[in-house]
């Protein structure tokens, strides 16, 4: 038991120090961008006076590794800074915002993994026949096709024509009751489903249909259990570890990766705040978006690492 | 039609004035009898202002980082949220005159040079304090200190001093200016109280609502100002939700998630408003989608290349096909019929032969960069699209170069020789000219040098007289269209759409999209 407590903690060490370089990329990444802050915020109704004023009160005249090692030290203490453009608290500020992508995730969370878990159980069990074929097929014309024109198309139909869903997620507030909120996400729940739906499919498929070859599996056929037993009891506990991963991969997606789904949703989440803080140059904001979205994709990476070690005993007890 | 008619209209339509007596004065004013009950008609069934409910808008342009200080304003929706929570001394009103506001009155010594503003008496900020001159004082002073950000500093900079003189405001000026007024209608000179120098970003004010919910970028839901002098505002509650996604804000308008949305984009207008319980609204403005050159870099020093490009756009096609119609041709001049002292000049056309015969004349050979980017004006790469090929029939090799979005106005407007980009345009000529054609102007992006147009101008702004003034700037008009470095294809409608459930939409409007932002205030909600 203690090397997988060592290998556990070899494990969370490597991504803190990954989680370390990655705040210098991100730090480095925003220094390069093009125009300075200043001017993003004044636009082009800046005057030369305001933008020096400006510049000045920001502390951009300040070289840039010593913004570095301040803003790193405020990171460690759990202070993200305040905002550039609005003055204001960005850890306020995020907490509300994570929260709601945190919700929205969930739940298309909820639905997606055991739906695609479950058609790639059927799709095996049907395999190379036609209910395979249709979800194969459904599954992959939906994650061929932009996300956005997805979340269009299903505005279009069940938000204006049939009016069955509200088409944009304005109504949504943090505060409301869970029923309430539930239906002013339905349909980016539904698009981000269809998004991360194939993937999970696939590689579910993919890794039963490896097991199945196995010997065991013609045992547990031959001792007269039928086709879909077979395929829950004993081929999927044995192909847990690829399927944890390409969940995990999809979970960390569903955070980090609907950007493009919260600004045609509008939905006040992080994606909306990255991009809003991107094109005003508010570095600090983006900074802080940039160590969160990583720290999740660290983790939920780390997560999968941790359950594949602990399903399979040949990385529990390495040789 | 004449304003004072439909003034007496509205009055007489609001009962202020009998059926009689109304015809009585439009006759006075030689109408005929059948024109003026028409007028009177529909006045009468455009009133009736229904009251309480709650309208919803869904505006474009929001951001998280938006501030809610007033000096730092510079989109749509901070503007709305301006125009709910505070007023600024004065406004313009719906024929482009101008209404007080926080000032009651104003009148000018007779060089221009000194204006007194009477502030309104027995007024109120929302949070009970009573309005005072010095409220005012400190206002003007916070906008234009040394250290301000704020967006109205170059109106502020021909101001010597301001001073309050009991319920009075006085303000001198470094040099007469018959426009003053016009500048102070600013919506970043909203009167704070103390100037807003305790809290910039209070939101306290003297406007019809009261900011009760704001999730900046997101939603801002603002309540009727039961203190508020004035009879601004019909509906008990409005909401402002952010829709920066134009697929997203027509269908949020379409299933009636929202009541307003601006920004309606002019390629699928003509649909949106088939359908029927959609208004699609056109107002023309005096914002331009434009080609600059640098007047003193080469190639574009020499006129006769900068009237070859002139001659070498086709602005009827631009119109048609980057605006879809909702728009007008420009004349390569900034100011069009929405100024108060517009005279019309003859229009430049699309001529191949005389566009080549001045680039003879200019000796130049070669290509020509053009820089462009979506960010300048919705459809730029189109337009530069447009430009290339119809300059490649006059001879103009015409080479457009895709700029990013991001940092374009740090980057490649104002910097580099010659580029897309938009004025949204000014109250006056005056303060469009100062503000892009004065040879001194921060924002001279066309780096126009002339010392005839400088002099007129300044001259222009003393000048109290109407009729000497308009004939200034039709001069000055005339210099910019022959020797500047503009090249003013069109000028963009504002295109904002309503729902059937709001009743009150004026047409016509001068100023901003949406009724110059004041559309959910004059609208109402039909019971």
């Amino acid at each position: 038991m203690p090397l997988v407590i060592k290998l556990l903690a070899q494990r969370i060490a490597l991504g803190l120090i990954l989680l370390f370089l990655v705040s210098g990329l991100i730090f480095a990444g925003t220094i390069i961008l093009p125009g300075d802050v200043a001017q993003s915020i004044l636009g082009q109704s800046a005057t030369p006076e305001a933008l020096a004023n400006l510049r000045a009160e920001l502390g951009l005249n300040e070289p840039a590794l010593q913004r570095y090692l301040s803003w790193l030290g405020g990171l460690v203490q759990g202070d993200l800074g305040t905002a550039l453009t609005s003055g204001r608290d960005i850890g306020e500020s995020i907490s509300q915002r994570l929260s709601n992508t945190l919700f929205l995730a969930f739940w298309a969370a909820i639905v997606a993994v055991p739906l695609a878990i479950f058609l790639g159980l059927l799709a095996v069990r049907f395999r190379e026949r036609w209910p395979d074929k249709a979800i194969s097929g459904v599954t992959l014309a939906s994650i061929s096709i932009p996300e956005f024109l997805i979340g269009y198309v299903l505005m279009f139909f069940f938000g204006v024509k049939l009016g069955w869903f509200y088409p944009t997620a304005t109504a949504f507030r943090p505060d409301a009751a869970l029923f309430d909120k539930l239906e002013s996400i339905a349909l980016p729940v539904a698009t981000l489903t269809l998004v991360v739906l194939a993937h999970m499919m696939r590689m579910t498929r993919a890794a039963i249909l490896n097991v199945m070859q196995s010997a065991y599996i013609e045992t547990a056929e031959l001792k007269g259990l039928n086709g879909l037993q077979v395929i829950v009891r004993h081929a999927l506990p044995n192909a847990i570890a690829p399927i944890v991963n390409v969940v995990m991969l999809n979970l960390a997606y569903l955070v980090v990766g609907v950007v493009v789904i919260e600004v045609v949703f509008v939905y006040p989440g992080m994606g909306q705040y990255l991009v809003d803080s991107v094109s005003k140059r508010d570095v600090p904001v983006v900074q802080a978006c940039g160590i969160i979205f990583a720290a999740v994709y660290i983790g939920m990476n780390m997560i999968a690492d941790i359950v594949s070690i602990l399903s399979n005993p040949r990385l529990r007890h390495p040789k | 039609m004449n304003d004072h008619l439909h003034f007496l209209a509205r009055h007489a339509a609001a009962d202020k004035l009998s059926r009689r007596d109304f015809m009585a004065k439009a006759a006075a004013l030689g109408f005929s009898a059948a024109a003026a009950g028409t007028l009177l008609t529909s006045q009468a069934r455009a009133a009736e202002p229904q009251k309480g409910g709650t309208i919803r808008m869904g505006l474009q342009g929001g951001s998280t980082t938006d501030s809610l200080d007033p000096a730092l304003s510079t989109n749509m929706v901070a503007l709305m949220m301006i125009r709910l929570w505070g007023e600024s001394l004065v406004e313009l009103n719906d024929d482009g005159g101008l209404d007080g506001k926080v000032a009651e009155s104003y009148e000018a010594s007779a060089d221009a040079r000194v204006w007194t503003f009477k502030i309104r008496e027995g007024i109120t900020f929302s949070n009970g304090k009573s309005v005072t001159a010095e409220d005012v004082v400190k206002t003007m002073e916070r906008h234009s200190g040394e250290d301000t950000k704020s967006g109205a500093l170059g109106i502020m900079r021909g101001i010597k001093n301001v001073s309050a003189d009991g319920n009075n405001v006085v303000i001198e000026l470094d040099s007469p200016n018959a426009d003053l007024p016009y500048l102070l209608a600013d919506y970043h000179l909203v009167i704070q109280p103390n100037g807003g120098l305790d809290d910039p970003t209070a939101a306290i004010g003297t406007g019809p609502y009261i900011l009760k919910d704001v999730d900046m970028g997101v939603r801002i839901v603002a309540e009727k100002n039961p203190n508020h002098w004035g009879d601004l505002g019909h509906a008990d509650t409005i909401e402002l939700v952010v829709i920066n996604d134009n697929t997203a804000r027509v269908a949020a308008l379409q299933s009636g998630q929202v009541d307003m949305i601006d920004r309606v984009p002019p390629r699928t207008a003509k649909l949106v408003d088939r359908a029927p319980n959609i208004n699609v609204h056109s107002t023309s403005g005096p914002g331009h989608y434009v080609f600059i050159m640098h007047c003193d870099t080469a190639p574009f020093d020499n006129n006769d290349l900068r009237m070859a490009l002139k001659y070498g756009i086709n602005r009827q096609e631009m119109v048609d096909k980057v605006l879809n119609g909702y728009g007008s041709v420009g004349n390569d001049s900034p100011i069009n019929s929405s100024y108060p002292m517009f005279t019309p000049a003859e229009q430049r056309e699309y001529d191949p032969d005389k566009a080549m015969f001045h680039l003879k004349k200019s000796g130049h050979d070669g290509e020509i960069l053009l820089r462009t980017s979506d960010n300048s004006f919705p459809g730029a790469p189109d337009a530069a699209a447009l430009f290339q090929q119809s300059c490649a029939s006059a001879g103009i090799n015409l080479n457009v170069k895709r700029e990013p979005n991001d940092g374009y106005w740090s980057e490649v407007w104002n910097a580099q020789p010659f580029c897309t980009s938009y004025w949204g345009g000014r109250p006056t000529q005056d303060q469009m000219f100062t503000t892009a054609y004065l040879s001194t102007a921060d924002w001279n992006d066309t780096r126009f040098n002339n010392e005839k147009f400088d002099q007129l101008l300044l001259a222009a702004r003393a000048e109290l007289d109407t009729a000497k003034r308009t004939q200034m700037y039709a001069d000055m008009g005339e210099i910019q269209r022959n020797e500047g470095g503009l090249i003013c294809p069109m000028f963009n409608d504002f295109v904002d759409a309503t729902s059937d459930r709001l009743g009150g939409w004026v047409e016509n409007t001068k100023g901003q999209p949406l009724m110059n932002a004041y559309a959910p205030m004059k609208m109402w909600v039909k019971a």
